[in-house]
């Protein structure tokens, strides 16, 4: 064991007698966080009759996927039966045009308030900070009042609009942090070199920021998607979003409660969470390492 | 080619009057060295002249332009950044060609210039890598050629060899001073090394807290320094000055009192004149560190005026021997050759070349003469 890295230590009996203990405990914590994940999954592999006479942490005895489908397709979601996926593709249809332009404008704004800085600079990145604090539930009534007078009430556009506005805070804060970190000597340089505010940005700046960028789709990603506050209040019936689908679904059920297809209808409504982490996941850490998320 | 002319430059960031005042004549070919300690406004000047800053006040003029209101890019200037300030996400090929490549430059033209710089500078084979892939020599280069190809009148370079290491710096500055040669164009070269100054410039821009102390040749701003500030910041080890009494003894005498008693420095007949107005009074005396040696090693005929004093230190640099002594309450510096010196502890007899004595003004801190 020589060649391990790091710093040398003694090697008795005790030592090693605790290091087991401490990944019997780490493992215990790591079980216990896993726990509700394993039987929504367990769960929604059996069919009806096994959950009833089952226990609730028994493995399927005739693992099937047909809950996994009615969720997708055929469930009812108050009085419209095709399960969750049209409310997905609502989903999808908010979650990229919101994250692409708050995060465009974020970027944009990082750059602008660190690279050319003007009179006000930092009371604008206060202002805009705070707007990170403000709790959603005060900006819901006048920010229905603005929907309607914007002829957006109701519509998954009107949802892009609020979900990018108050991604804006948080988008601009992670760029702002990112840039104060770039050598404004790059930013001369390029001036010199006779690139504008774009040009710089789109050519120069923009492909450093590329762990920033990441960082900022996860976050814009996940926030807006398991959004459940906005998209219960500024979308109407058929313009809900998974989260509030998912909401009705399991509220909906008639008679016998189906606890396969809602734990079906869950997972499905987190599945693309997921795979935005484990494609980016990598970056995210990065990310972090770099200071991204650091105020 | 261009001239630079700055006219009662002023810079304020807000209320702090960062550059106060400053005129400065560069004539065309001249390789123009500010020097000064850190924070004191080199930077701000070259960023003004670039174009990077706005003037709070006063006028520049490259060439025959009025350039207050012209963009960096129109300026014809190019300028080589501290941190070297490369693209990191370009490869060094895109990071010497993207002002062409922004100003819309044919891709013959591209070729001509880029084969030209690379082969200047040796930097043929680092093409296709990234900043983040070289070494610090090679990122100069680079951030060098990125300055070259822009073939303007006038270059501007900030601090461009701090990052170095010793030796990489040494081989560099004499690789500027040979591309300036060549190329014959305007300098303007930001520094707070004393000797890189010493060895570059035509002419020397001394700065201290915003203002220009003194404007002139190397040697001029070595041996006639203007001022208490230029004396002491030019120069390595850096002159000895010390307060002394103006006194009569027949000749006018210098004198320096401490613990190991009484030092009398002849006053030189070129001072003493000036030096006789403070008679009675005190002055500073400024001796650089050469000229103070072990009895009867000057030139015969030198003025040497020769005392005693205990070394208190003994620190070899190899080609010579700086020997620490107490004189009026400061560490004073005596340079001799390695077979002159002696233990410390001991007293050693000095000698002084009285010529070379600088003398100022305590009040206004200017030199006598
Ligand atoms: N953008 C700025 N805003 C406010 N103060 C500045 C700015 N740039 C420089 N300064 C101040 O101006 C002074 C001179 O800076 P600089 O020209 O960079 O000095 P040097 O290059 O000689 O070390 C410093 O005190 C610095 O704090
Ligand atoms: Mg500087």
């Amino acid at each position: 064991m020589s060649e391990a890295q790091g710093i040398v230590r003694p090697k008795t009996a005790a030592s090693t007698a605790l290091r087991w203990l401490l990944f019997a405990i780490l493992g215990l914590f790591a079980l216990y966080y896993l726990m509700p994940l394993i039987v929504m999954v367990m769960t929604a592999l059996k069919p009806l009759d096994e959950i009833r006479t089952g226990s609730l942490i028994s493995p399927p005895r005739n693992p099937t996927l047909e809950p996994t489908v009615r969720a997708w397709n055929s469930a009812c979601v108050g009085v419209r039966c095709s399960g969750l996926k049209p409310y997905m593709l609502n989903s999808i249809l908010m979650v990229v045009p919101a994250v692409l332009i708050s995060t465009m404008l974020g970027a944009i704004n990082g750059y602008a308030l660190t690279k050319w800085r003007f009179r006000g600079a930092d009371l604008i990145f206060g202002l805009m900070l705070f707007g990170a604090f403000i709790p959603f539930q005060v900006v819901l009534l006048p920010m229905a009042r603005t929907l309607g007078a914007l002829g957006l009430a109701g519509s998954l556009w009107g949802l892009v609009l609020v979900h990018t506005v108050y991604g804006l805070a948080f988008t601009t804060l992670f760029f702002r942090n990112f840039f104060v970190g770039v050598s404004d000597g790059i930013v001369q340089a390029a001036k010199v070199d006779g690139a504008g505010f774009f040009g710089i940005f789109f050519r120069v700046v923009a492909p450093m920021a590329l762990p920033a960028f990441v960082v900022t789709v996860i976050w814009q990603f996940t926030q807006i998607w398991n959004d459940f506050l906005f998209g219960i209040a500024f979308s109407a019936g058929d313009n809900n979003p998974a989260t509030v689908a998912l909401n009705n679904l399991v509220a909906s059920s008639t008679g016998v409660k189906e606890y396969n297809v809602d734990m079906a209808a869950a997972i499905i409504a987190a599945v693309p969470t997921l795979l935005v982490y484990v494609f980016a996941g990598k970056y995210f850490i990065r990310g972090l390492a770099a200071g991204a998320l650091k105020g | 080619m261009a001239n630079v002319r700055l006219e009662n430059v002023w810079k304020r960031f807000g209320a702090n009057e960062v550059i106060r005042g400053i005129d400065l004549e560069i004539d065309a070919g001249e390789f123009v060295v500010m020097v000064g300690p850190s924070g004191c406004g080199k930077s701000t000047v070259l960023n003004l002249i670039a174009g990077l800053e706005t003037l709070s006040d006063g006028d520049i003029h490259i060439g025959a332009r009025k350039v207050n209101d012209v963009a960096p890019k129109d300026r014809d200037i190019a300028m080589v950044f501290q941190s070297y300030a490369l693209y990191p996400t370009k490869t060094v090929r895109e990071n010497i060609l993207f002002g062409m490549i922004t100003r819309g430059a044919s891709r013959a033209e591209q070729d001509v210039a880029l084969a030209s710089v690379t082969e200047l500078l040796h930097i043929d084979m680092l093409l296709d890598r990234k900043p983040g892939q070289l070494s610090g020599g090679q990122r100069q280069r680079v951030a060098m050629g990125r300055a070259l190809v822009r073939n303007p009148d006038v270059f501007l370079f900030d601090e461009p060899l701090s990052n170095l290491d010793a030796k990489l710096r040494l081989e560099m500055r004499t690789e500027i001073k040979k591309l300036h040669h060549r190329l014959g164009k305007t300098v303007i070269y930001v520094t707070h090394d004393q000797i890189e100054a010493m060895t570059l410039a035509s002419r020397i821009a001394v700065l201290e807290g915003g203002e220009i102390r003194q404007f002139a040749a190397p040697e001029v701003i070595y041996e006639e320094p203007e001022d208490l500030f230029v004396a002491g910041f030019m120069g390595s080890p850096s002159m000895n000055i010390v307060k002394g009494r103006v006194v009569r003894n027949g000749r006018l005498e210098l004198e320096v009192t401490d613990a190991e008693g009484a030092v009398r420095f002849p006053i030189p007949d070129p001072l003493a004149g000036p030096a006789g107005r403070h008679l009675g009074g005190e002055l500073f005396i400024g001796l650089r560190p050469e000229t103070i040696t072990r009895q009867g090693t000057q030139r015969p005929g030198t003025n040497v005026f020769a005392f005693e004093r205990a070394i208190d230190v003994v620190e070899p640099t190899g080609p010579d021997t700086m020997l620490v002594f107490s004189l009026g309450g400061i560490e004073a510096i005596g340079r001799v050759h390695p077979e002159d010196k002696a233990p410390a502890d001991t007293l050693f007899p000095f000698e002084v070349n009285m010529d070379r004595a600088k003398l100022f003004d305590p009040a206004s801190g200017k030199r006598l003469r």
